[in-house]
């Protein structure tokens, strides 16, 4: 215990944030402004921060979803696509964008590019960083706005809000989920795994790791351990030194990632994943292709050959997906001290 | 005659403003104060805003800090300047700038002039509130807080522990009680007054300084001295959460405040539109003359506080890393563990399901696969039967599985070939009823094609196994329901422990068994122990077992001469 928690361990931490700040330094060599519009943000507004390629069948309806929460500007690197996604973004109000060419691996996965940016724009303001394909939910988000979530951790001092990622899968084979152009996701994908869910805590971070869902359960049978991991922590009221360290399951310093702790009364929400819209399939032969995705490549090739199979994720015991409140009552989110 | 109010504003100035307006406009004269460390330029604003209306004053600014005398000061001041320039108040009511009026201030005025000499104030004695933070309550009274609560918790903390240790104690000024209460309260003019203008009021106030937070105290204890009539209660809707923290009411409270019938409510969040739209809107208002009952807010926040307290019983959240060892409840309801029956009888999970209202499983935990009863591949809420999936967290299966099947018993079989795993978790569940058969393991075994040396040594992994087990279900700390007999004992009388059992399970359907499970033939088992012993391994979880059990066997194989009455 004393290696985890002791000053050794904190220096090595340390450094290893100043790393990840150099790195996203650096990487702004990369990064071209297209559309910068920072100068609407004022104080106090929730801007949101994400990497996208080829998303322009999810955009609409992303960009619908955070402007009713309460997120004021959108902040988005787009990597090298070829669909409508510039266009689309390029004419919106509230949105600034930067493009790039350069590797998403190398970038660590994009999070090089978001921890530049974040460094720039987010200091001092409440920071969604999330991907394309997740729609934040938490508790009562219907009738209460971010701003109303975040007043509260501000005045609980907690400096990050938690989320557990949810794969959303269709009703039948994954070929089956069709959804035009600005439709809600959950549409197409209506179900969810309630159960089935581990969590382990890892030292080094201080985080909890959660594995499980449809992926864990049809694809990762025989090794759980691979599973991919579902904490994240989308919501940070950032600071210039603050750094993600592996997609947003994991950011530096420790305190950020105590967010699913019981005892620390905090709501935590949920991301719902739309991984599996259609398309779903044509990606997932592009991705094994390309190999920008995952630290572990050979790991996922069997991954993306089962999900080419087009397999059907829902059984009898799945649940369908009808509001934030339905996840509250499954435990899928909780409502912590907030009431 | 009417109310006067007097706000202490800090944040959300415009709110305020937009309360303060509705106010002087429904004929109540308003008294703001505002906190010294809100910036010029936001408070000339706030001037400017409120300029076209003659009732609204601003009093004396003092910079306010958290627990000090100066949120006293600032109310003592602003209750002057009410008093002084508004003859015609006979109430005045002291509020925050996040407030929020729930009903028409006729109806407030009306239910006060009902009231012309009570003063609406909570005030109880220190023995008597169970709220107070850091635990201390008398003390606050008697100790010395130089030190700030929130900057210097250190200090403060020593401070305290010093003046304890040398019994340092301070004088309350002679024929004083002290009391305690919420810091919003409403005071008629004769009670405000007679403590404003006491010929004592400095000796009151010097001592009032050093007490730790003094809102709490101050009106409350010196209220006590000249009302004639006290309602030990605030007219404001207040409620605090698990940490003491004040709750924030927002859009989705609306149905829930106007049912309270409280007159104002605090805090609310500054940017909920539609509480503030709803309730200063003209015309807002009940026609019936309700009493205020803030206990329907009660029931919903206690509730709430208890689930983030305690928890769901059993239901470990996804969202939730649950704190070790202090989940309430580990499982959500009773289950049944066979250790060893199957073994014993045969298809005894067919026989047992007949006799009892629950779901029989095979052995959740084998090796192989989770034997879903019926061989389903998948149970309630996505479960897999895979092996290495349950294995990666056994104790993740065992609670989802029960907590799935909310009422309807689950019952499984196990044995020393099992995933061993939960065995502390389920010997400390007093959810759990455990019956072992000892032994019952070797009955497979003695009738396995293979060599003598393997099935000695696989006899001897399972009794290692078993006897750790046994171990853990003798220790002090099992809190399930366990029965242990050796293969031996319990084939002298099986009946009677399995009516037992099934008694248990379902107590109501008092039925007798008809009918005794199968046993598996037993003839050459007391030979194959023999052949063990011969062997060098000890058989020591079997009991006392005969030689030769060909002779009782056949009179068990009929099963009724054992048929308990």
């Amino acid at each position: 215990m004393s290696e985890d928690t002791g000053w050794r361990a904190a220096y090595r931490l340390r450094l290893k944030r100043r790393q990840l700040l150099w790195r996203a330094l650096r990487s702004r060599h990369g990064l071209r402004a297209r559309l910068n519009q920072t100068g609407q943000i004022a104080r106090g507004d929730i801007l949101l921060f994400a990497t996208m390629r080829n998303e322009a069948q999810r955009l609409p309806y992303f960009l619908q979803h955070y402007r009713q929460l309460g997120v004021r500007h959108f902040l988005i690197v787009e990597n090298d696509s070829t669909d409508d996604t510039v266009e689309l973004l390029r004419t919106q109000p509230d949105v600034s964008l930067w493009s790039t060419q350069r590797s998403y691996r190398e970038a660590r996965f994009g999070m090089d590019w978001l921890n530049w940016l974040l460094m720039c724009y987010g200091r001092g303001h409440w920071c969604v960083t999330v991907d394309a394909d997740e729609l934040l939910v938490y508790p009562d988000c219907e009738a209460r706005p971010l701003p109303a979530l975040t007043d509260w951790l501000d005045a609980r001092g907690a400096p990050a809000m938690a989320a557990m990622m949810l794969d959303m899968y269709p009703d039948g084979p994954l070929s089956s989920a069709r959804s035009t152009t600005g439709d809600d996701p959950t549409q197409a994908l209506p179900l969810f795994d309630t159960q089935g869910y581990t969590w382990e805590y890892q030292p080094r971070f201080g985080n909890i790791s959660i594995r499980g869902g449809p992926r864990k359960r049809v694809f990762f049978t025989e090794r759980p351990d691979h599973a991919p991991h579902l904490h994240k922590v989308p919501l940070v009221k950032w600071n210039w030194r603050y750094a993600y360290v592996s997609s947003t399951h994991v950011v530096l310093p420790r305190t950020l990632n105590r967010g699913f702790d019981a005892r620390g009364g905090l709501p935590t929400g949920a991301l719902l994943h739309s991984k599996f819209l259609d398309g779903a399939l044509q990606r997932a032969r592009e991705e094994k292709e390309r190999g920008e995705h995952f630290t572990h490549r050979d790991r996922y090739n069997a991954y993306y050959d089962a999900i080419s199979g087009d397999p059907d994720l829902s059984c009898d015991h799945s649940a369908r997906y009808t509001g934030p409140d339905c996840l509250v009552d499954h435990g899928v989110m909780s409502r912590g001290d907030w009431t | 005659m009417t109310v006067g109010f007097i706000m202490m504003c800090h944040t959300a100035l415009d709110r305020a403003a937009q309360v303060a307006r509705y106010w002087a406009t429904s004929g109540a004269p308003v008294v703001i104060h505002v906190d010294a460390r809100v910036s010029e330029h936001d408070y000339s604003a706030l001037g400017r805003s409120l300029a076209d209306l003659e009732d609204i004053s601003f009093s004396r600014r003092y910079k306010c800090e958290w627990g000090t005398w100066s949120l006293v000061a600032a109310a003592q001041s602003a209750s002057e300047q009410m008093l002084e320039r508004h003859r015609e108040v006979r109430h005045v009511y002291l509020a925050s700038g996040s407030c929020l009026p729930l009903r028409p201030l006729s109806e407030l005025t009306d239910y006060l002039a009902a009231r012309p000499y009570t003063d609406f104030i909570e005030s109880v004695t220190t023995t008597e509130v169970g709220w107070t933070v850091g635990g201390i309550d008398m003390e606050r009274f008697t100790l010395r807080f130089p030190f700030s609560w929130k900057k210097q918790r250190r200090l403060f903390d020593r401070y305290v522990e010093l003046q304890r240790r040398v019994k340092f104690k301070r004088r309350i000024p002679d024929g004083m009680v002290p009391h305690l209460g919420s810091q919003w309260w409403c005071l008629t003019r004769q009670t405000l007054s007679a403590i404003l203008q006491d010929p004592d009021r400095d000796v009151y106030d010097r001592y009032f300084k050093r007490v730790w937070i003094p809102d709490e105290s101050y009106f409350q204890t010196l209220t006590r001295l000249y009302a004639t009539s006290v309602e030990s209660r605030s007219l404001t809707l207040t409620k605090f959460d698990f940490q003491g923290k004040p709750h924030i009411f927002y859009d989705d409270h609306l149905q829930l405040l106007r049912r309270s019938d409280c007159f104002v409510a605090r805090k609310v969040w500054p940017k909920a539109d539609r509480l503030y739209s709803t309730f200063l809107a003209p015309g807002n208002g009940s026609s019936v003359m309700a009493e205020p009952n803030p206990a329907k807010i009660d029931r919903l926040f206690s509730k709430s506080i208890e689930r983030r307290t305690k928890g769901r019983p059993g239901l470990y959240m996804q969202s939730r890393f649950p704190k070790k060892d202090h989940e309430n409840g580990k499982t959500s309801a009773p289950y049944s563990i066979f250790h060893g029956f199957s073994d014993l009888f045969e298809n005894f999970d067919g026989w047992l399901a007949k006799y009892v209202g629950a779901r029989v499983h095979g052995h959740l935990f084998a090796p192989e696969r989770a034997e879903f009863a019926g061989g389903e591949e998948m149970f309630n809420g996505c479960l897999t039967d895979s092996a290495v999936m349950r294995d990666y967290n056994p104790r993740a299966f065992l609670t989802n599985v029960i907590w799935n099947s909310r009422g309807e018993r689950q019952c499984f079989m196990f044995s020393p070939r099992d995933n061993q795993d939960n065995n502390w978790f389920t010997a400390t569940d007093p959810n759990a009823q455990i019956s072992v058969i000892s032994g019952a393991w070797a009955l497979p075994l003695s009738r396995m094609n293979e060599n003598f040396a393997t099935i000695r040594r696989e006899a001897a992994r399972l009794q290692r196994r078993e006897l750790e087990h046994l171990h853990i279900l003798r220790s002090m700390y099992v809190k399930a329901r366990v029965r242990i007999w050796s293969i031996a004992e319990f084939i002298e009388n099986p009946m009677e422990p399995l009516q037992t059992i099934i008694d248990e399970i379902s107590p109501r359907s008092t039925r007798r068994l008809t009918e005794a499970p199968q046993m598996v033939d037993l003839a050459g088992f007391g030979q194959f122990l023999q052949n063990l012993k011969n062997q060098g391994m000890q058989p020591l979880v079997m009991g006392d077992f005969p030689l030769d059990e060909g002779a009782r066997q056949s009179s068990t194989r009929r099963g009724r001469p054992y048929l308990v009455k």
